[in-house]
């Protein structure tokens, strides 16, 4: 009983830590997870074996986290090293793309494309956006696109706050349809050890119809305020071929970008673990920019790889301490035997939870809560699976501080002179928002009940 | 920087005419003063309106509403100060000597051989005098519109910066308007500033 206190302690003092942002976030988790290592396993549990578990470093040197010979078992506790290394390996390739001027070229090529007409690229940009993310974290694709969104709305004279506003929602929704899109669909995926095909074929539906709903909807909030002739020549405006830094370097980032597709999309048919495929595109950008090694190392986001294995010991310490079953438990009391009431309550608790604090710790602290309930209340754990995943991405989108897409595109339209309150951000981005849960509530019912 | 510049950092509680010495020390030196008018030269490179970047000048962003993502925050408010910061990074840059009034600029410019750092502080009945005269407002009006000001100072230098606002620690001369008068503490400050210009052989 103890432990199970001081691990709920050490995990609401993490949460606590995380959202006031006085102390940078890896150092909370880390330090918290060596507080869960020592004092709650080592002091309380007297429990090297549950240490060791936690660590799981023994699991990096089996075979089958790199190459899945027949359908694994559902493991998710401790630090779940495919999701970081897989993390790892597609920040390196992600910033080749960029060095190579990949995502400039493709806005702006885009944009040409639809002859730099204010409510075309609106349209192309969400859709691209949400394609984009569906492959790359949502972070670099709104980087790249806002700040091309502003630089062509400063020419084209119009106000960029919309645009960025739906590139944002369609980045974080593009990101749920998938199992790289998003950190929480990574951690579900590799942990329960679905496929890429998976997500695609059940929440890549949900995504694609809340696609079509998302653009209608933003079409119908903004398209006066981006109408009409902006009279500006297309001479004038940016070419896509002066994004290109080097030709050559272009052509293969793309062809590494198609390669971890392909890998992905069929990685269930080839049993390559996203692991390898992390490991593998990162090793093809390093071979192609060899140049540039220590700048794309010195680039990898260490601070969120750490931030991940401080999280992943800090949950793991919840979830050996039994409180995780403590909250499936009072999950299933409310609830009682109706399945649907139960996915009604996972998804939106998620999506509400998400839209205020980290839906990544949100998300690993709630797996192993619906693997318990799918056991207790005998329903497929796929479903809740989705339930789960579509709430944690998609209720990110309802606030400002709800995804990391989120706040980096508000930062670069504020720093470009055009600051978004959460007045103005959740005047359009709620309403969306609750519309899409909706649509995945109706979805899931529909296709599962 | 060049061997020559000289930045006049000057923080201020509110009433204790730490403006109106800054815009007296700037004219007296023949420098540029920084104020709320950074605003305007952001507004008008960017082509938007000054005034929706107005509100959130100086002012502390709200803590649970705000996140921070790779050096990137949603807060409109942080966003406004580090464009400000950028400004004045650049005009440094260029080689600029300037008086600037608040915005963290002692601790932006902390380790410039030029700076100069000032705060002004004052007596309370004095400044709420102050503050009823040039807003008309009632006493109690004053004191609540004083409070509130320094509270938001405080808290809007104290997020950027490492030193403490009104510490006397983090500047290099602290000096109560009350006792001199205006006119006064800007003849003290104005030796004081030429004074250390000689030091460094730039007067």
């Amino acid at each position: 009983m103890v432990a199970k206190i001081l691990a709920l302690i050490i995990f609401l003092v993490m949460f606590l830590l995380i959202i006031t942002e006085k102390i940078e976030r890896q150092y909370v988790t880390l330090g918290c997870g060596a507080v869960m290592l020592v004092v709650v396993f080592g002091i309380c549990m007297h429990s090297p074996e549950a240490i060791l578990n936690t660590l799981n470093f023994h699991s990096i040197f089996t075979p089958d986290f790199w190459h899945a010979t027949a359908e694994g078992g559902e493991t998710t506790a401790g630090i779940n090293w495919s999701t970081i290394i897989f993390i790892a390996g597609m920040m390196i390739m992600v910033e080749g793309m960029g060095k190579a001027g990949f995502f400039r070229w493709l806005c702006l090529k885009l944009a040409k494309m639809v002859d730099y007409k204010p409510v075309r690229i609106f349209i192309v940009f969400m859709l691209m956006s949400a394609f984009l993310s569906m492959f790359i974290d949502s972070i670099t694709v709104i980087l790249f696109l806002a700040a091309v969104t502003v630089e062509l709305c400063q020419l084209l004279k119009c106000n960029p706050i919309p645009m960025i506003l739906s590139e944002v929602f369609c980045a974080n929704l593009g990101g749920s349809a998938t199992m790289c899109g998003d950190p929480p669909n990574i951690i579900i995926g590799t942990s329960l050890h679905y496929a890429f095909i998976d997500f695609l074929t059940n929440t890549g539906v949900i995504a694609g119809i809340s696609l079509i709903a998302a653009v209608i909807y933003f079409y119908a909030c903004f398209h006066k305020e981006l109408s009409g002739e902006t009279g500006v020549k297309p001479e004038h405006l940016p070419d896509p071929k002066d994004a290109v830094t080097d030709k050559k370097l272009f052509g293969l980032s793309i062809a590494i970008f198609a390669v971890a597709v392909v890998l992905l999309v069929t990685h269930a048919n080839t049993g390559l673990t996203v692991a390898f495929i992390g490991v593998l595109v990162a090793i093809l950008t390093l071979i192609v920019h060899h140049a540039e090694i220590p700048d794309l190392l010195k680039k990898v986001d260490y601070k969120t790889l750490l931030f991940f294995i401080g999280l992943f010991i800090v949950v793991g310490g919840l979830e050996q301490t039994g409180v995780l079953v403590l909250i499936a438990d009072g999950i299933s009391y409310i609830c009682g035997s109706n399945a649907k009431l139960v996915v009604a309550v996972i998804l939106w608790i998620s999506a509400i939870a998400s839209a205020f604090v980290d839906n990544i710790p949100f998300a690993a602290t709630m797996l192993p809560v619906v693997q318990t309930l799918s056991q207790l209340q005998g329903i497929e754990l796929s479903v809740l699976a989705w339930a789960l995943s579509m709430g944690t991405d998609i209720g990110g989108s309802a606030t400002p501080i709800g995804a990391s897409a989120n706040v980096v595109g508000i930062s670069v339209a504020s720093r470009e002179g055009y600051p978004i309150g959460w007045g103005k951000y959740c005047k359009y981005c709620a309403p969306a928002t609750i519309m899409v849960v909706l649509i995945s509530m109706v979805c899931i019912y529909v296709r599962y009940f | 920087m060049s061997d020559s510049q000289t930045i006049i950092c000057i923080g201020r509680e509110y009433g204790s005419g730490g403006h109106a010495i800054a815009e007296e020390l700037a004219k007296r030196l023949g420098l540029k003063l920084y104020d709320h008018n950074i605003l305007d030269e952001v507004a008008l490179e960017k082509g938007v309106d000054p005034e929706t970047l107005r509100k959130y000048d100086e002012k502390p962003h709200k803590l649970f509403l705000s996140r921070s993502v790779k050096g990137y925050h949603n807060s409109a408010e942080v966003n406004v100060a580090y464009m400000q910061f950028d400004y004045l990074k650049k005009k440094a840059a260029e080689g600029e000597s300037f008086v600037v009034v608040g915005r963290c600029a002692e601790g932006i410019f902390e380790g410039n051989p030029g700076l100069i750092s000032i705060f002004i502080l004052g007596n309370r009945e004095t400044k709420c005098e102050r503050i009823m005269e040039k807003y008309h407002l009632t006493e109690q009006e004053a004191l609540e519109k004083m409070r509130r000001h320094d509270e938001y100072r405080k808290r809007y230098h104290n997020n950027f910066c490492e030193d403490k606002w009104g510490d006397s620690r983090t500047y290099d001369i602290c000096i109560n308007s009350s006792l001199k008068g205006i006119a006064a503490t800007t003849d003290i400050l104005e030796t004081y500033i030429r004074a250390r210009m000689d030091d460094s052989g730039k007067n």
